[in-house]
């Protein structure tokens, strides 16, 4: 494949789908550890309803007002999750399950009523994203990386996404230690004076953020897979957290390029007419992996204690 | 105007840990009721009491981990907040999850957290101190492996190298011999020891009471409510432990203390 056809047509979406892949499974590394995987999946069904009333607030789909309404969605989850589990002793799975369902069908419900749907939310898109779409017109080959004028026509959500990547991966950075921490033994983090509590919320703040940045672009499926399935694939892999954060990076890069790939050509190779969701495509993947890495993996054994 | 009664009786500013009036509660069931309770320094202090005594639930109550409902908690004379950096806690072995992806050097480096903070490079002197508090537990030769492959003894000196780590002046350890072999239950005995010596003070939740007398010089007897508190010889008596468990030990069991030590 010639520069000038891959780089309008291809480069941008892999790009795309490998930024968003990482943002996802970086703090969904820290998620599978403190069991709470299923969080991964609340805080990507909330952020439908927070994007929607972002939108009828401030009537743009200015993404700031989607990150902020999405992000006020993940924060009224975690504390109406937390104030159901003090009140009612239900157990915090049943309640995760029914808080993001309840929120994740109201913002179906909103974006079905309001004028949301006409413009460029509808349920599809939220669901699968539309990678495919992110295509880069104005690319002329390898060389237009370095013509400005180019540049300037990038899809939107590359920036966006780079951008938010790059702060995911400054802030695990800062507190790496008081992550790990806090993960392994809270109260013994609670002993030494960390905010564990602040920590655990800003883990899930986080996580909002690449899941609103990332479901813009490639839609919830391929959140909630990024969450989990990198990072439960990489503890398979390792017995040290640094060394799981970087599978987990790999594992989420090799899903969002072959799920591309194989998504666009595969079912020409095997004879079919069309090209399937890439973001479908990616999840199937990432799951693949996962199950590979249950199968092979050097770290599969269960431990004695 | 309401008046909010205060205990005004100043804690003893020599006390390690001075306890006055400390209440706490889950919901509506106190776990704790009005406790007063000064530790002596340089000591080796067992709290003991029953299951769901609140022993636990003391310490975490001390470290700031559970919400008080009313007391207060003094560290060496001052706020916990200030005095902080002199504590080492030692959680109960079975409170965190082991298949955790971590080797043992990386759990006691977690006691240097205090000093390295958040971005400060773990230097060689770091490295030293870890190397120093795993050797005092006996554990030098595990510093690399996983610590899901510990067995239970070797993951609770572990923990205690950890909290050695911290070069603390008081220790808090919550039942560090729960589920451990003999061998293990000896060697962090003679570091509990050790620590005494060095003029440390050490406060364990300890549920064997044939071995209370052997390992400790105080004891702290509590079921929701302090029951007694001072040295063995005088606080460990059959009528305390009969008021500390009610019917549920029975006047078999105190004759076997006896014979154990018990005076």
């Amino acid at each position: 494949m010639s520069g000038a056809e891959f780089v309008p047509l291809s480069l941008t979406p892999i790009l795309i789908g490998v930024f968003a892949a990482i943002s996802c499974a970086l703090p969904g590394n820290f998620l599978v550890l403190r069991k709470q995987a299923l969080m991964g999946d609340a805080i990507s069904h909330v952020v439908l309803p927070g994007i929607v009333v972002g939108f009828l607030i401030t009537r743009s789909l200015d993404a700031w007002a989607m990150l902020l309404g999405a992000a006020a969605a993940a924060l009224f989850s975690v504390v109406a999750i937390d104030v159901i589990r003090r009140i009612s002793r239900i157990e915090t799975g049943a309640i995760m399950g029914v808080v993001f369902t309840t929120l994740f069908a109201l913002g179906v419900l909103l974006l079905e009523q309001s004028d949301a749907s006409s413009v460029h939310l509808d349920v599809e898109h939220a669901l699968m994203g539309n990678l495919e779409s992110l295509i880069w017109l104005e690319a002329r080959g390898w060389s237009s990386l370095l013509d400005p004028k180019a540049l300037a026509s990038l899809p939107p959500e590359l920036p966006r996404l780079a951008l938010s990547l790059v702060l995911i991966l400054g802030l695990m950075l800062i507190f790496w230690r008081p992550l790990k921490i806090s993960t392994f033994d809270e109260g013994y983090a609670e002993s030494l004076g960390l905010p564990v509590r602040a920590i655990s919320l800003g883990l899930v703040m986080v996580a909002a953020l690449a899941a609103v940045t990332a479901f813009d672009a490639v839609g919830s499926i391929i959140v909630i897979a990024m969450f989990i399935c990198p990072a439960a694939a990489a503890r398979l892999m390792t017995d040290r957290l640094s060394a799981q954060i970087w599978w987990s990076v790999v594992f989420a890069c090799l899903s969002a390029i072959l799920g591309y790939i194989l998504a666009g050509y595969g079912p020409m190779w095997i004879g079919f007419d069309h090209a399937v969701s890439a973001a479908g495509m990616i999840a199937t993947i990432s799951g693949l992996i996962l199950g590979i890495c249950a199968v092979f993996g050097p770290k599969r054994q269960a431990r004695t204690g | 105007m309401l008046k909010v009664h205060r205990d005004t009786r100043n804690p003893d500013p020599s006390s390690p840990l001075a306890i006055r009036g400390l209440s706490v509660s889950y919901g509506e069931k106190p776990a704790l009721f009005s406790v007063d309770l000064t530790i002596a320094p340089q000591s080796m202090t067992a709290i003991i009491g029953p299951n769901g005594a609140g022993k636990s639930t003391l310490l975490k109550a001390v470290l700031g981990t559970v919400p008080r409902l009313a007391g207060q908690v003094s560290i060496f004379g001052r706020a916990l907040a200030s005095e902080r950096h002199r504590i080492a806690y030692v959680p109960q072995r079975a409170s965190v999850d082991w298949d955790f992806p971590a080797d043992v050097r990386d759990v006691v480096l977690m006691g240097l957290y205090r000093q390295s903070g958040l971005l400060r490079r773990i230097t060689r002197a770091d490295e030293a101190v870890a190397e120093d508090a795993l050797a005092r537990v006996g554990m030098q030769d595990f510093r690399n492996r996983q610590i899901g492959q510990l067995s239970g003894g070797q993951q609770q000196r572990v923990f205690l190298a950890r909290a050695l780590a911290q070069n603390a002046d008081l220790y808090l350890l919550d039942e560090p011999f729960a589920g451990v072999d003999a061998a293990t239950e000896t060697a962090i005995i003679a570091v509990l020891k050790k620590l005494k010596d060095a003029g440390k003070t050490v406060v364990a939740v300890h549920h064997d009471l044939s071995t209370v007398a052997d390992y400790f010089d105080h004891v702290v007897m509590i079921n929701t409510r302090l029951i007694a508190e001072g040295e063995i010889g005088t606080t460990f008596t059959p009528k305390n432990l009969q008021d500390t468990y009610g019917g549920r030990l029975m006047t078999a069991q105190i004759d076997r203390l006896r014979e154990a030590g018990l005076h």
